[in-house]
């Protein structure tokens, strides 16, 4: 993309006897240099080792949740904390792991990618970091507060959720600081793609990453104040006596859900086209070939972005609603699939007559398109009313979203994190154990959550605590798949650490594969102004 | 080439064998427990014919595009020295073919899914009415017409057994969780309207083979409705969740021959034989 290239000890030869010299230096010493960081490779790692701890936070509830149903009957929690378990588990995993780690690689990334010195808005970046472990503090801690965390499930539909005691102020204070976390960091996005490109790159020359953030931005910051509504509305009628979502009171319960999957549908967006834009940086490079039909995918995602918000009731098609509006979100759920169509056959098409290697991050990004592609189909099928009807609120839902969350936005995260992270620290990672990682995580995800298609079609109900006896088999496989997975994310956890401690010296370039882009013309590890001088893009 | 065959026919192979074993081990004899069951309604049927074709839409969708991956993934690899065409861009002649066969295939399911659909949402002409209320956690049956009305809680047995650290084995139970003390008793070959709502959260009706789940909300009425074509008994759950017991509502629908079913109307009308729910439990239904 571009024969720029600015090494750091040029750029020090430059600046030596700046008045600002210190701001060239690289980063500050001791806790300060985490505190008060504005530098965005700085604020870039906490995100991603913030959402690493919810990761295995997040996980270690679903840990307890498969354990529990490895057998039929109740062996080891309360029905009620098993609620809790759920509940809390889908919210750390939502807003605590994937959303902070597509924020945490857009630091990383989007400056080094677009050519720029750092993220917009330094200070801002540093607040909307630093807000998250408040957040989620107040989040974990409802676990320990009198009558338990909140048990009504991650969408919190009144008037169960209203039943939470102590723990409601807080599940909603966390959403609302997550929410503006969020949008602090899409302003910051917004702004620094919109005016801290490199000269020459036109919008159109923008890496997918880039793009595809570009508009995950703009996603989040029309739909996180619409969650803060809702949410604030449930505290209203929850302490203050309002009755937003109460029929007693002249309100409507299906309200709430109108308005939380107004925000919802569009979240699962948010959770997914970040991982579109690193599957479609990964492709190309161990391709050995250009992106196929880079103007299609950018306008497929911008597609994709419209149509979430005319989708939202697919969520709710049980909840009654007229013929009319069954519909409408039936036909509009059901378009999703041309774009969804268009870039994974765009996909295909750059391995096609390629040159491919697989390397460990290319090895989860076809993970991804395999598995993200079966995620995609139960999604169609769940969008056919009539039957949707039969699968609604069961299993199969239930393995419906994991496939697209997990070897979908994880696979997504992780494949992000294994094509970049010599170039954040410099050094290769073990190569071996990666491919071990890979191996063991896709095995261990089909095991774990392809079964629960079965379970659902069978009709087993989603958030159980226990259950019939006919279904005692497949749960018992998905638990095994369940612990399987978990434990080899542990592998995971170790490579970082010793990656992020030494090895083998990464290039410039790190892969030998000729990638594009502008963070490739950088040292390994990048420089920490990242471009003190605007690169050219031609 | 050939080569590349042998390999995508070996690997196949391999892969079929491996479906056989899975799909013909006595665990997981017939597709009972894979697969949606048909039902015994003109919509749980409905729903199954959608959802297999649906099905092998994405089948059909899935083995050709995993094909060409496959293909692309075997034949254009780096270390079998394969070069790149970097001029391969794109091609507006193959896009505009893969947008618009999805498209066309869209059209096939949608129409005879809108078709189901319209069937569904007809509850006119229906023959009985029973109106079903949800609590926290147990379903209430009023046969509004008939003056009759009872409610239906899990069976003790599986209560008994479902208790954390019960210690009892649960496969010793029939029908674990899925039994009840009074399940809801209909005509067969009648269409049976039901009126959803809930007296303090919201919950799902669910019977997988009458093809019916609503929401049963509090302060509103849904309304679905059901042709049951063969005696028996039919059994479904709640599916919102609904709170601490929410795996513990359980639905049985017993579908009864006309004559069974009068039989059993007229013991319910008598005072001694129906068996009121404790008065604790019908007296504060809504607090919460």
């Amino acid at each position: 993309m571009s024969e720029a290239h600015t090494h750091n000890d040029a750029a020090h030869g430059q600046h030596g006897h700046d008045a600002h010299a210190h701001d060239d230096h690289g980063p500050a010493k001791g806790i300060g240099r985490w505190l008060f960081a504005t530098n965005h490779k700085d604020i870039g790692t906490m995100y991603l080792l913030f959402s690493l701890a919810m990761f295995l936070i997040g996980g270690l509830l679903a840990m307890g949740i498969r354990l529990e149903l490895l057998k039929p009957g109740l062996q080891w929690v309360d029905p009620g904390f098993f609620n809790s378990l759920t509940t809390v588990h889908a919210l750390l995993m939502v807003f605590g792991a994937v959303m902070p780690a597509f924020v945490g690689l857009a630091n990383w990334m989007i400056p080094l990618q677009v050519g720029a010195p750092d993220m917009a808005l330094p200070r801002m970046n540093n607040f909307s970091f630093w807000i998250l472990p408040f957040a989620f503090t107040l989040l974990i801690a409802t676990l320990f507060v009198a009558g338990g965390a909140p048990a009504g499930g991650w969408t919190l539909y009144p008037p169960l959720v209203l039943q939470t005691a102590d723990a409601l102020p807080m599940a909603i204070f966390a959403v609302h600081l997550m929410g503006a976390s969020s949008i602090m960091g899409s302003i910051n996005v917004i702004v620094t793609i919109m005016n801290m490109r490199a000269p020459g790159m036109s919008l159109l020359k923008m890496p997918l990453f880039v793009w595809t953030w570009l508009i995950t931005a703009y996603l989040l910051i029309a739909v996180m104040p619409v969650l803060a509504g809702a949410v604030t509305m449930l505290l209203t009628d929850g302490f203050f006596k309002t009755s937003f979502f109460s029929a007693a009171g002249g309100g409507d319960p299906v309200m709430f859900q109108h308005i939380f999957w107004f925000f919802g549908h569009p979240e699962v967006y948010i959770m997914i086209l970040p991982a579109f834009g690193v599957v479609s940086e990964i492709i190309p490079t161990f391709s050995r070939k250009p992106l196929f039909g880079y103007d299609a995918m950018v306008y497929a995602t911008a597609s994709i972005a419209f149509l979430s918000f005319i989708v939202w009731a697919h969520h709710m098609f049980t909840t009654g609603m007229p013929l009319a509006g069954e519909m409408f979100f039936m036909l509009s759920t059901m378009l999703i699939a041309i774009p969804t169509g268009v870039k994974v056959f765009n996909w295909t098409a750059t391995m096609w007559k390629g040159s491919i290697s697989f390397e460990p991050p290319m090895l989860f990004a076809l993970s991804f398109l395999f598995l993200f592609t079966i995620g995609g189909f139960s999604g169609l099928m769940l969008a056919i009313v009539p039957v949707d009807f039969q699968y609604h609120d069961t299993y199969f839902v239930v393995a419906h979203f994991h496939y697209v969350l997990v070897p979908g936005a994880v696979f997504g995260i992780m494949a992000g994190v294994y094509y970049w992270l010599p170039k954040w620290t410099g050094y290769m990672y073990n190569m071996t154990l990666a491919k071990t990682h890979f191996w063991l995580s896709t095995i261990f995800v089909n095991v774990l959550f392809f079964p629960q298609h079965f379970l659902g079609l069978a009709g087993m109900p989603r958030r159980i605590p226990d259950y019939s006896t006919q279904f005692a088999d497949w749960n018992f496989v998905s638990s095994i798949g369940g612990f399987g997975f978990g434990a080899s994310q542990l592998l995971f956890v170790y490579l970082i650490w010793s990656c992020a401690r030494g090895g083998a010296k990464a290039t410039d370039q790190v892969w030998d594969a000729n990638p594009q882009g502008l963070e490739w013309t950088v040292a390994s590890p990048a420089p920490y102004h990242s471009f003190e001088t605007p690169p050219v893009v031609k | 080439m050939s080569k590349t065959i042998k390999y995508t026919l070996k690997t196949a192979g391999a892969a079929a064998a491996i479906a056989a074993v899975l799909l013909t081990s006595p665990a997981m004899a017939g597709w009972d427990g894979l697969n949606l069951p048909k039902g015994v309604t003109e919509l749980s049927q409905e729903a199954y014919r959608l959802h297999m074709l649906i099905l092998y839409w994405c089948i059909a969708i899935a083995v050709a595009v995993f094909s060409v991956m496959i293909y692309s993934l075997v034949k254009f690899r780096k270390s079998q020295g394969a070069v790149p065409d970097k001029t391969l861009l794109h091609s507006t002649k193959v896009e505009i073919i893969w947008t618009i066969i999805p498209i066309v295939i869209l059209i096939f399911m949608a129409i005879p899914a809108a078709r189901a659909l319209i069937k569904i949402e007809d509850t006119s002409n229906s023959k009985l009415t029973v109106l079903v209320t949800g609590f926290q956690w147990k379903w209430k049956y009023d046969y509004q017409q008939e003056g009759v009305s009872f409610y239906s809680t899990l069976d003790r047995e599986s209560d008994a057994v479902r208790q954390l650290h019960s210690g009892k084995d649960p496969s010793t139970v029939q029908n674990y969780l899925l039994n009840v003390d009074h399940p809801m008793v209909v005509p067969v070959n009648t269409k049976v309207r039901v009126l959803l709502t809930a007296g303090d959260v919201i919950h799902a009706w669910w019977v997988p083979a009458l093809g019916v789940k609503k929401d049963a909300i509090p302060g509103f009425i849904n309304e679905v409705w059901f042709d049951a074509k063969e005696v028996g008994v039919y059994r479904g759950q709640c599916t919102e969740l609904c709170g601490r017991d929410h795996g513990f509502m359980p639905i049985v629908v017993e579908v009864k021959s006309q004559a069974d079913y009068e039989a059993w109307l007229q013991a319910q009308k008598q005072p001694a034989a129906a068996t009121p729910a404790p008065a604790a439990e019908t007296a504060t239904p809504a607090a919460q």
